[in-house]
């Protein structure tokens, strides 16, 4: 059965209608593509027609390629020949499409995103239904690819190659006004008229010929030999490179398929376009990116882990306890969802700091056009300020985030205990506290489950989901369920120190500190840090988190587990930084770095004299690999310990919770990517040379000798 | 290997490269004619005995493209017997076709050769012959282009020179300048630029600022700041020196090379050709050296270079009298002395191109030029001219005087 409808009119009309067999969205498959190839050939050989309208029996237009099947490419045997004999053929048939000598316009009525839009590209006429839900956008670059299907050639010729860059370099996704006004689409419609428009257009005066194959085309704002064209790709060069590090191919992949693909012709362009596309999918990248950013990640939004037999419950009312920002922020997404909140603090007006934090979002929402007065009303009528324990009575669900302190927590969760339904799930949101421990305090421990959110709450992606010792299965699935209704991404964990992002993320830091005792330039830290992917590098990121607070955990930790806690390199630093020169972090303006009254910020001068340069200075890569090693081998840890289990969260985690490295696909991904043996090999070479939390655990010397990695291959 | 002498060397005066600066109506090749017209004149030169005319130029396009050297050649009125042929090695151009022509001389193919260079900045902006090294994604992050003045201030930075070090750099160069023209020091090689009907556009160079002073310099903004800052280069140029925690914008418009416009010809050939055409040999060309270097930092070359000609001449740095390295950017002449260990006192004596400015392709015939002079002047023997070149290059020559 074809995916592509071909039905002509009395009137000569021929509408393709796109509509996979089986499955809720199109996309673009080795089927799909050559079923379009069929019916494009129908078209230019249908003497009684006089045109085509491409649309969409789906809800979205189409939501671009087949990403399990370009995964399938990726982590499967690649030879160059034969990508550069598979790939390109969308681009084939596309451009045979708007060649065909019959005018083609698109009727899109629904998403078109990827492929879907390079579709429409390579339609004569894009005309759109008039739905703000719509959007309209190449995004392949966020996931380490370029629109190999005609998309940079088309677009850049289409809109002028300075104005294509942001779309097809950040995957800007735009509505239907913006997309016009970028140029792109050419009529907006009321939905009910988008077939009507598309057929008067077919019916008027249709050209079926596009602007680059028509005589003295010019490229709009000028092409590649114009000067001022020239010195934007001067400056995009520069400043992708300072963005990415070097680290994302995709970018660079993009520029070029500008810069050399616009010097030609159109056909000429898109074997450019194509040899970079075949070299982005012949690299590390594109399909690591591909399975943590959008498998996995598919995944654990569709609750992948979620126990199966319990039903589904959609939280209607939720408590929280405690008014600061975490609790504030939890209120805010929540009751911007429409869901009923109660916060609860120790007096009524320091709850209120819930509105507060809301009103403070909302205006500035509000001065962008993001959102309405009367939005702003209803949301803040949602959130309900209370120091009353009785009014969390009905509540599905409660979050406490109070202050991390174990007394603190045993007596409000207690206390919310009282007054809390039988169904109710009690959810504590900690970031190091064992839920197990937390749980004594509850009179029902197998309602209660960890919620580690991240701040702040409304930007953070991210939700850590820890299972105590007692926590049930209804539990569990109900709160991957209110995880869910609040739009953020869950990941299981078992209870440990820590958890998982916690305990992965603090050996980053404590790396860069132990640089430092050794005498490594504070600069070339940094630069390194930078330089691994990681958003901020160590030093700077411990300002932020505060060294004061580490230090406190560092002592806690010490206190708790006596002997047994192991050797921390960081504890010298903190403790000559906090306790010797006062240096609490950025808070105190003082830490690894002087914090100036402008914003800026350099390192402290008096580094040099606390821990002085080696003189053999070690490369920039070595401590890269350091960094992305150190996470890893924690990350390992962590799945031998059964702290998480699936590779997928784990890298998903990882990139959503502390922005490891996203061009690794994530910590396992790093180490399936380097290869259980020389990873294995590479940290037993740093762990004589440099520190033994750097041997590989057993796990990792068992999957090399067994020729597996944590994906199946 | 045949010995190569330098007979003569002439230059234009440079001209303001901006609107209102005295050359920018006169076109290119009328520039190189004025150069080639005058070596012929002051030599009684009978041009059908020269055997080539190299001429660099860093913009060829335009109405400098498509072989400037022959066409110059050609309008001068030479011979129509000899050819020409442009080249390009970026800044040091002049001083690359100088060298190339006594190359062949050496090499006993040619007996008479013109070498120098031409560049009107006014009428052939900077950078409009394009190339791929900024533009080419591919080329630009691997090489990691970034432009020359965040070179010059990663050279700073790299060496600890301060806003203060290159605006006292600075005013010596207007200081010596200033001192070189009222005492008349460059005139024996300048060439006046005249218009179609005789009347003088230029006899003098015009960019000097005598009076300039520290204060004034320390007024003037960072030129590549915002360049570095907000487009991403200082990060690219952190790339390749992790060890640099931030770059010190400190050249900008007083302490860099100006813009100008200007031709430069120098006349070499072998002392057979000497005797032959009764040209008196000023000086020989001991040793020249071209060498890369890296393309990010771009401006540490010239000292590399000079040690490798002063080798393939026996010499050592100290052995030197003058020298002439050209003034692209304060940090530039700093490095330069500070890596060979040379006396300040014998560097750029009579200023250089942040007083004079610097016609890109003519520069270092024009140097070349000067040094000469200033030998004969002060009567001393052995010279040194180089010249920082992008992507990471460097050119020196050694010269000797013939009758010190």
């Amino acid at each position: 059965m074809s995916c592509f409808r071909y039905e002509r009119d009395a009137d000569g009309v021929v509408t393709l209608t796109f509509d996979m067999p089986g499955r809720s969205q199109n996309v673009w498959s080795q089927a799909s593509i050559d079923d379009l190839s069929a019916v494009v050939e129908r078209l230019a050989g249908d003497a009684e027609s006089k045109g085509a309208i491409l649309t969409s029996a789906k809800k979205d237009f189409v939501a671009g390629a087949d990403l399990e099947e370009l995964k399938s490419i990726c982590f499967g045997p690649r030879d160059a020949a034969d990508l550069n004999a598979r790939c390109g053929a969308l681009s084939v048939v596309l451009r045979r499409m708007e060649t065909c000598g019959k005018p083609v316009v698109a009727a899109i009525n629904g998403a078109a995103l990827g492929g879907g839009l390079e579709l429409c590209l390579a339609a004569h006429r894009r005309i759109v239904a008039d739905d703000p839900r719509i959007k309209l956008g190449l995004p392949e670059a966020t996931l380490g690819l370029l629109p190999g299907g005609g998309g940079t050639q088309r677009l850049a010729r289409l809109i002028g190659v300075t104005a294509s860059m942001p779309l097809l370099m950040e995957g800007k996704q735009l509505r239907p006004d913006a997309a016009k006004k970028a140029g792109f689409v050419d009529e907006i419609v009321p939905a009910a008229e988008l077939m009507a428009a598309a057929r008067a257009w077919l019916l008027g005066k249709p050209v079926s010929t596009q602007p680059w194959d028509a005589k003295g085309y010019k490229v709009p704002g000028g092409g590649v030999d114009d000067g001022t064209v020239l010195q934007t790709f001067m400056v995009a060069n520069a400043m992708l490179l300072a963005k990415t590090q070097g680290n994302y191919p995709a970018g660079r992949a993009i520029l070029s398929c500008l810069y050399e693909g616009l010097a030609v012709d159109i056909d000429a362009g898109l074997l450019v376009e194509k040899r970079y596309f075949v070299q982005l999918l012949l690299g590390p990248v594109a399909g690591a990116m591909i399975r943590t950013l959008f498998l996995s990640m598919q995944e654990a939004n569709k609750l992948a882990r979620r126990p199966a037999g319990v039903p589904r419950r959609k939280p209607a009312r939720i408590g929280i306890l405690g008014a600061g920002l975490m609790g504030a922020g939890v209120a805010f997404v929540a009751a911007g969802l429409g869901i009923e909140v109660v916060i609860l603090d120790r007096s009524r007006e320091a709850a209120e700091a819930a509105w507060t934090y809301a009103t403070q979002r909302l205006d500035k929402q509000i001065s962008r056009g993001q959102s309405t007065p009367a939005q702003k009303e209803a949301l803040l009528g949602r959130i309900h300020p209370t120091a009353d324990y009785a009014d969390l009575a009905g509540c599905d669900a409660v979050v406490e985030a109070v202050f991390e302190d174990r007394a603190v927590k045993a007596q409000v969760t207690a206390a919310a205990d009282a007054v809390l339904g039988p169904e109710a799930i009690f959810g504590s949101n900690t970031s190091t506290l064992p839920i197990t421990g937390l749980a004594a305090a509850s009179s029902r421990p197998d309602r209660f489950i960890g919620l580690h959110f991240f701040s702040p709450v409304e930007r953070m992606p991210l939700v850590e989901v820890i299972r105590g010792e007692a926590t049930s299965e209804e539990t569990l699935a109900f709160a991957l369920d209110l995880v869910q209704a609040l739009g953020k991404t869950p990941i299981v964990v078992r209870d440990s120190r820590g958890f998982y992002t916690s305990r992965v993320f603090g050996t980053y830091i404590t790396e860069g500190m132990a640089m430092l005792a050794e005498g490594i330039a504070p600069t070339l830290i940094e630069a390194a840090g930078r330089r691994s992917g990681m958003p901020m590098p160590p030093l700077a990121l411990a300002d932020e988190v505060g060294l004061g607070l580490m230090a406190q955990v560092g002592r806690q930790t010490r206190a708790d587990l006596g002997d047994a806690a192991p050797h921390n390199p960081s504890t010298v630093v903190l403790e000559a930084l906090v306790d010797g020169q006062g240096r609490t972090g950025k808070r105190s303006g003082q830490g690894f770095y002087d914090y100036g009254m402008d914003g800026g910020k350099r390192l402290w001068s008096g580094l040099g004299a606390q821990w002085p340069a080696r003189a053999d200075q070690p490369t920039v890569e070595a401590l890269v690999t350091r960094f992305l090693y150190t996470q890893a081998l924690e990350a390992a840890r962590c799945v031998e310990a059964g702290v998480i289990e699936d590779p997928g969260e784990a890298d998903v985690g990882a990139i959503l919770g502390w922005g490891f490295a996203p061009y690794t696909g994530g910590p396992l991904s790093f180490i399936d990517g380097v290869g259980l043996p020389a990873f294995v090999a590479q940290a037993d070479a740093l762990a004589d040379a440099v520190g033994k939390r750097f041997r590989p655990p057993a796990l990792l010397r068992r999957f090399a000798s067994e020729g597996r990695g944590f994906y199946p291959r | 290997m045949a010995d190569c002498y330098i007979f003569d060397a002439t230059r234009t005066p440079r001209g303001r490269g901006r609107k209102g600066g005295s050359l920018t109506t006169v076109r290119p090749v009328e520039l190189a004619r004025t150069v080639l017209t005058a070596l012929r004149d002051r030599n009684s030169l009978d041009t059908a005995a020269v055997d080539d005319v190299i001429l660099g130029c860093v913009e060829p396009v335009g109405e400098q493209g498509g072989d400037i050297a022959r066409i110059a050649a050609l309008v001068a009125g030479y011979d129509e017997r000899v050819p020409g042929v442009q080249v390009n090695r970026f800044c040091a151009s002049g001083l690359v076709a100088v060298n190339l022509a006594a190359a062949t001389v050496m090499a006993g193919q040619n007996e008479l050769v013109v070498g120098g260079g031409v560049e009107s900045m006014s009428r052939v902006a900077m950078g409009r012959s394009g190339g791929s090294w900024a533009t080419d994604p591919q080329v630009a992050a691997e090489t990691r282009f970034v432009p020359q003045g965040i070179s010059a201030d990663l050279l700073a930075t790299l060496y600890g020179y301060s806003r203060a070090d290159c605006d006292a750099y600075a005013l010596r160069s207007q200081q010596r300048a200033a001192v070189a023209v009222a005492e008349g020091r460059f005139s024996r090689s300048l060439t006046p630029v005249f218009d179609q009907n005789g009347n003088l556009l230029l006899d003098h160079d015009e960019l000097l600022r005598a009076d300039t002073t520290l204060e004034a310099l320390g007024k003037l903004p960072a030129a590549f700041d915002k360049l570095g800052r907000d487009y991403g280069f200082n990060e690219v140029a952190m790339l390749r020196y992790p060890q640099v925690e931030a770059i010190r914008h400190v050249h900008h418009a007083g302490n860099s090379s100006g813009i100008v416009d200007g031709a430069a010809a120098v006349l070499v050939g072998s002392a057979e050709a000497g005797r032959r055409l009764g040209l008196r040999p000023r000086a020989r060309i001991r040793a020249f050296a071209d060498i890369g270097s890296e393309p990010t930092l771009m401006l540490a070359g010239p000292s590399v270079a000079a040690e490798k000609a002063l080798k393939r001449a026996g010499l050592s740095a100290g052995d030197i009298d003058l020298w002439e390295i050209n003034e692209a950017f304060s940090a530039v002449v700093l490095r330069f002395t500070d890596a060979l260990g040379l006396d300040p006192d014998r560097v750029n004596v009579n200023g250089g191109a942040i007083a004079l400015g610097h016609p890109l392709g003519a520069t270092g015939a024009m140097i070349l030029g000067t040094l000469l002079d200033e030998l004969e002047r002060r009567d001393l023997r052995l010279g040194c001219a180089a010249l920082c070149v992008g992507a990471g290059m460097g050119t020196a020559t050694l010269i000797e005087r013939i009758d010190a």
